[in-house]
């Protein structure tokens, strides 16, 4: 069963990939391109959002209707509600980082796959803003599936 | 509509399938930075599905590559500095502020989450402001 769970964790996250690619959200150009609101405006990001949160939003209601999901023994969705300082503040600084580099962690990690040194110098770094986190604020022994930090 | 828009829209979609697919199969968020934070804080036996999702996309980058497509060429102008810069402030700050682009921008505005669209409005103005302030200062964009 956890090998299914792999496989169709896998699959997702090649499929995620080849949209990332096909979108064009690989190339931090774009990426850059779509912040620059007082500059040279690309709106391609615009639209890649559309088709994601369209397709996601269509679907989700209609995979929810299952009791569980196929391969796991239940659904695990974030439950925070409410919109706190850290939420704003966490996500100012993920901005400032976005249009800085071009990269968010997602075409971060298919460039890495691809190669491409710069992708690799940020992607370290990242990886080193993440435990430097998790030292700072979550110290202590690894625990059973908590909180869902994402979503 | 230009082709590139329908590539984006395209691309797009099959992004949203990918979440789609993982939460249908393993009842989890497509969320990259809260899968990146939830390796290190969670018992490495429930970690399976996390080091599949992240090496699927790796692996992504590396089939494309070797089937010959170009979807990656640096950015003008970002030292090396730069680049180290923008990667802690992206690990970090997503884990602050739980979430990135895919978790939040994707599949938080998708579940119809409000706290994802404060997080998402909030990341693209500072985005934007970041991008601001480099040509502000001369930098290339």
């Amino acid at each position: 069963m956890n090998g299914k769970r792999s496989a169709a964790a896998f699959a997702a996250g090649l499929l995620f990939a080849a949209g990332l690619i096909i979108s064009g959200m690989t190339q931090p150009a774009n990426v850059v391109g779509f912040l620059d609101f007082f500059g040279d405006w690309k709106p391609a990001l615009a639209f890649v959002m559309a088709g994601a949160v369209g397709v996601y939003a269509s679907l989700y209601p209609i995979v929810l209707k299952r009791r569980v999901p196929l391969f796991a023994p239940a659904f695990d969705l974030p439950d925070a509600t409410g919109v706190d300082a850290r939420l704003i503040v966490g996500s100012a600084a993920f901005g400032a980082g976005w249009g800085l580099g071009g990269f968010c962690p997602g075409p971060a990690l298919v460039a890495l796959g691809s190669g491409a040194a710069e992708a690799g110098v940020f992607a370290a770094a990242m990886g080193a803003g993440v435990l430097l986190h998790h030292l700072a604020f979550q110290s202590g022994a690894p625990g059973g599936e908590g909180h869902n930090a994402c979503g | 509509m230009p082709i590139e828009f329908l590539r984006a829209l395209a691309g797009g979609a099959l992004i949203g399938s990918a979440g789609i697919l993982l939460l249908a199969a393993d009842g989890k968020i497509a969320g990259i930075s809260g899968m990146l934070g939830g390796l290190l804080r969670t018992r490495t036996s429930l970690n399976g599905w996390r080091y599949a999702f992240l090496a699927g996309l790796a692996a992504g980058g590396t089939a494309f590559k070797l089937a010959g497509f170009s979807f990656f060429a640096p950015l003008p102008g970002r030292s090396t500095g730069a680049l180290l810069a923008a990667g802690l402030l992206v690990g970090f700050g997503t884990q602050v502020g739980s979430g990135c682009t895919s978790g939040h921008g994707v599949c938080g505005l998708g579940r119809l989450s409000g706290r994802s669209l404060a997080a998402t409005l909030t990341f693209i103005a500072a985005g934007a402001l970041t991008v601001a302030a480099i040509r502000a200062f001369g930098g290339a964009v």
